[in-house]
């Protein structure tokens, strides 16, 4: 088992659901990633997603996409990026995930970016615009490293694609919860719950949610039917406002309530 | 000349959000499954002749040859179709087969609006919701445009986000397809994007290529020496290109564009100035900075102002099948001028780029040596630009 | 064919020539020109050439499928001159007119514009064939189509602003007739619509007939049959000329003209003399010229061609008229329902169009003339609209 499936594994072992906050990097300046990542660590969260910049992100919603702008005009890159997360990996206790879109890593080299995220903490990383058809051309460098490569699983997945993709992901699934993108929904369509209970019947492996999930309410009904959930834009939102409260109501809304 | 599906040698690909895989992998079907339909290719063909105005004519521009004084100069005249451009011939393709499909909705993305005015068209025409993202710059620089898709029914967003222009639109168009992915298809507007979209846009177009070959063997008898178009996204070349590739003797040239000139670094030449990566679903050249960021391109011609290019021009390129050269704003312009004062036809300033490299090469090549040149679209919607450009000085 | 309409410079009553004796000496060499060109098979040779490489032709008789099943009555063909070279049928006269300068051995072409859409199609056709021209235009309405205006000096031509009297499309073609008097020996006049002093409107009519020539091949193979009526707008009439010319012997098929109810020369006009010739013209009692509104300005004229003015007083034609309003909405009707922008000139056929059509039946057929495309008149549909 990866280390990023146990932390998840973990989690659930105590009764409570995964949480996995995304983090925009570089968002209100490279110095910010630290205390953000101690101090969400600190509020007991699983693993952290940590969101590398992209000029042209077609898998985000406005939240997300206005941060990577943000982080952009502070001059922030993939390998600045990792530079910063190993000037500190000794104190980062949660596995990190990197989501990056795939031109950052082909640029920067598939083994050096291997190499250099696993020194800086990563253990799994999310690529939105490389689907499993395409990913032979990282996989066998983040293989080699130990860093899990995730697949992400959306509702218009066929029977046949998600059985492959879940025994293809590596670290968990992440099961997208919305046709689209990222953002805030007040309301999800369907029968999710099926939805979920038949992507996780095809493997051991852990499947969260994410996209849209953005209340604690949110939080607990999906807990309900998954080992967890990843809150995106709702976090990236609360962090440019330095709105901790929320923050932490989300994290809770994940443990399990000892009355 | 493709092994492995989708690619054209190490380029093209489906890098996208899962999310629309299961869109890509059903268009593949059924354009597989159209592709060789009878009716489907006969309902195409009705449309482009009684609607769209073809076959356009292969024109023998007697001035323009005499002017440069070397090879014979012929003009495929793309100009002359309904909407001004060649963008219909694949508007119009996707739009029937999206309706065989049994999509009711439409999205597209457009740069200065031709590929919108042509999607909303064929939409109009097939009685298709239409929705067209445009970058909230271009929907300034082009109010008119705007107007043009809204008469023709189509609701036209701008989009307010990154560099306000094409790839921004793109961007936010594949995200509407994501979110709206079971009743809307994506009529993609050049030969770019994920697998399929290269080789549909590129059977769409090849069209013009074969017409092209068609009619030079009945006025020539043979084949040309050379064929050119210019490249933004690469439709209207790879169209024009396509049908000749198999013919080794005939030299093609892609012309980007070199902007305020390629050492400025204000340009659009994706294959001249950049380097492989991924942008929009495909492995190609790109125009990025060292940590792989998109960069902007610069180009007086709104529909080659795109930082990458076609997956199978790049594979022409490797393989040095094709030759990619460049002119700049200015080279462009003269060529409209010249073409205007020559043979009476105003260019688009994309097409003029490839005029102005037809004329160069023409100079270098003998009187009984042949060159086809792509004249992608006409030059009414660029007389503002080309005005001020030349800042109303034709001295 | 409409040959034997014309007598002696007359279509009926209407026609001949109003001009002074220079000017006349210089039409009578024209038209006996005309005369041994037109149906000349090397020249007819070279102008079909020109017609197909150069502007595209034949154009497409299309099958409007929707708008006829929105209307629910006959079946409407648009015939597509919007597709030529330069966007309108103006090019199909200005290449007929420029052989036969090029026979004459001149060097020059000088023409007339008034909102500048004759003028781009002669300078296109001059740079074409390497001939000098020079384009003639009121200093107003220089002003008004500065675009116009730079197209034209684009491909080569030089434009005249000419600051006489109201400086309008009138002094712009009396400044082009001094100048063909003064050097008719190496210069061509190439008048753009069905009017003028004869040999104009024949000649105009002449070129223009290549619309109904194809019109009724394609829809005889189409439908086996001539279609019922045939309608196009009417200004100075050349489109309508071109689209009807074909088809005046086919007595069964109805020859609808129509016209802008601002500028209604045939229903609201009487006969007059006007630029040179006899027709209908809008004029009071005592024959001052009455003031044009039309949104279209292809068809803001006071006067109409001679061709025209028989047809209506013979009954052979029927001329019929629509507010700029209807043609505003046929405008939207016809981009909305086919993806064809039509020039507001054009759009005001395709609003009779949508009157006529309901109340025949699926059996009939109606071939509509598109005689432009409306990207010219985008930008002010969208500020008349905005309003």
């Amino acid at each position: 088992m990866s280390q990023l499936t146990e932390a998840i594994v973990e989690a659930t072992r105590l009764g409570h659901k995964a949480f996995i906050p995304y983090i925009m990097a570089g968002d209100g300046g490279l110095d910010t990633l630290k205390p953000t990542i101690l101090k969400l660590q600190q509020l007991g969260v699983t693993a952290i997603e940590v969101g590398i910049p992209f000029t042209d992100p077609v898998a985000d919603g406005p939240t997300i996409e206005e941060a990577a702008v943000r982080a952009l005009a502070k001059g922030t890159t993939l390998r600045k990026v990792l530079e910063t997360l190993a000037s500190f990996a000794d104190e980062i206790t949660v596995p990190l995930v990197a989501m990056t879109y795939l031109n950052p890593i082909l640029a920067y080299g598939i083994d050096a970016f291997a190499k250099d995220a696993y020194e800086a903490g990563i253990r799994g990383v999310i690529i939105p615009d490389m689907p499993l058809e395409e990913s032979t051309i990282v996989h066998p460098s983040l293989k080699a490293y130990g860093v899990d490569l995730v697949q992400l699983v959306s509702l218009t997945s066929t029977p046949e694609r998600i059985e492959k993709l879940t025994k293809a992901s590596e670290g968990f699934i992440y099961a997208v919860t919305v046709n689209g993108i990222t953002g805030a929904r007040s309301t999800f369509e369907g029968d999710l719950e099926s939805h979920f209970k038949k992507i996780q019947s095809y493997t051991d492996t852990p499947v969260l949610a994410g996209f849209g999930i953005s209340t604690p309410e949110q939080v607990k009904q999906f807990g309900t039917f998954t080992s967890g959930v990843i809150v995106g834009s709702k976090i990236v939102d609360s962090l440019a406002k330095d709105d901790w409260d929320t923050i932490e109501s989300l994290v809770k809304a994940s443990k399990v309530q000892i009355l | 000349m493709t092994k492995v599906k989708g690619k054209f040698g190490r380029f093209g690909g489906q890098f996208v959000p899962e999310t629309l895989m299961t869109a890509l992998l059903e268009l593949e079907e059924a354009y597989e499954q159209y592709k060789h339909d009878e009716s489907f290719q006969q309902e195409l063909h009705y449309y482009l002749k009684n609607y769209v105005g073809r076959e356009t004519p292969l024109y023998f521009a007697e001035r323009l040859t005499e002017h440069c004084g070397g090879a014979k100069i012929y003009l495929k005249r793309e100009d002359l179709n309904h909407t001004g451009a060649h963008k219909i011939n694949n508007a119009l393709g996707q739009a029937l087969l999206a309706k065989r499909m049994g999509k009711t909705k439409i999205v597209a993305e457009t740069g200065a609006g031709q590929h919108g005015v042509a999607t909303a068209t064929a939409c109009a025409l097939l009685n298709m919701e239409c929705i067209v993202f445009m970058g909230a710059e271009d929907v300034k620089r082009q109010a008119l445009n705007v107007f043009r898709m809204e008469l023709l029914g189509t609701k036209v967003v701008a989009v307010d986000k990154g560099s306000r222009t094409l790839k921004d639109a793109v961007n936010e168009a594949l995200r509407y397809w994501a979110t709206n992915v079971e009743t809307t298809h994506y009529i993609l507007g050049s030969a770019m994007g994920p697998h399929p979209f290269p080789t549909i846009v590129r059977d769409f177009q090849r069209v013009i290529g074969d017409e092209t070959k068609k009619q030079i063997i009945g006025k020539e008898n043979r084949l040309p020496d050379a064929v050119v178009a210019c490249i933004g996204g690469g439709s209207n070349s790879i169209g024009m290109f396509y049908p000749f590739v198999e013919n080794q003797e005939v030299a093609l040239y892609g012309v980007e564009a070199a902007g305020k000139g390629f050492e400025t670094g204000k340009h659009a030449a994706a294959i001249n100035g950049g380097k492989t990566g991924v942008l929009h679903g495909a492995y190609m050249y790109l125009l990025q900075d060292d940590d792989g960021f998109v960069q902007e391109a610069h180009s007086i011609s709104a529909g080659l102002d795109y930082p990458g290019v076609g997956p199978e021009h790049c594979y022409l390129y490797e393989t040095g099948r094709a030759q990619y050269v460049m002119a700049t704003d200015e080279e462009a312009l003269a060529a409209v001028k010249l073409l205007c004062q020559t043979e009476g036809i105003l260019p688009a300033l994309e097409s003029a780029h490839a005029v102005y490299y037809a004329t160069e090469l023409a100079k270098t090549m003998n009187q009984d040596q042949i060159i086809v040149v792509c004249l992608s679209g006409r030059g009414d919607k660029d007389v503002h630009t080309i005005f001020d450009a030349l800042g109303g000085d034709l001295s | 064919m409409s040959k034997t309409l014309i007598k002696n410079g007359y279509y009926g009553d209407f026609g001949g020539s109003f001009v002074p004796d220079e000017v006349q000496k210089v039409l009578d060499r024209i038209a006996e020109e005309f005369a041994k060109v037109k149906d000349d098979l090397t020249f007819n040779e070279e102008l079909n050439y020109y017609l197909k490489e150069y502007a595209g032709r034949e154009t497409p008789l299309y099958f409007a499928k929707n708008l006829t099943e929105k209307l629910g009555g006959a079946k409407i063909y648009l015939k597509r001159e919007d597709l030529n070279h330069t966007g309108s049928h103006k090019l199909n006269n200005v290449l007929g007119q420029i052989l036969l300068a090029k026979r004459m051995g001149a060097k020059r072409i000088i023409a007339e514009t008034g909102a500048g859409q004759h003028g781009v199609a002669t300078a296109t056709a001059a740079a074409m064939f390497g001939m000098e021209c020079t384009i003639y235009m009121g200093a107003k309405d220089t002003k008004r189509q500065a675009l116009n205006v730079f197209r034209m000096e684009l491909l080569g031509a030089q434009v005249v602003a000419v600051d006489k009297g109201n400086g309008l499309l009138k002094e712009a073609v009396d400044e082009a007739f001094l100048d063909l008097v003064n050097n008719y020996e190496n210069t061509f006049y190439l008048l753009g619509s069905a009017v003028g002093p004869t040999p104009y409107p024949e000649i105009v009519e002449h070129f223009q007939s290549v619309i109904s020539r194809e019109s009724r091949a394609q829809h005889l193979e189409r439908e086996g049959k001539l279609p019922t009526a045939i309608i196009a707008a009417v200004g100075g009439g050349s489109n309508a000329a071109g689209a009807f010319s074909h088809y005046i012997n086919d007595e069964n098929v109805r020859l609808i003209g129509v016209e802008p109810a601002g500028a209604a020369t045939l229903t609201k006009g009487s006969p007059g003399i006007l630029h040179g010739f006899k027709s209908y013209v809008l004029q009071d009692e005592e024959g001052n010229l009455l003031d044009t509104n039309s949104i279209a300005a292809g068809l803001d004229y006071q006067g109409v061609g001679p061709l025209h003015a028989y047809l209506h007083e013979t009954g052979r034609g029927e001329y019929v008229a629509v507010t700029n309003e209807e043609v505003l909405e046929a405008f939207q009707t016809l981009s909305k329902t086919e993806g064809i922008i039509p020039a507001l000139e054009s759009s005001h056929a395709v609003a009779y169009a949508l009157k006529l059509a309901p109340t025949l039946s699926p059996e009939d057929s109606i071939i509509v003339n598109i005689s432009g495309r409306g990207d010219k008149d985008v930008q002010q549909v969208f500020e008349l609209l905005k309003k």
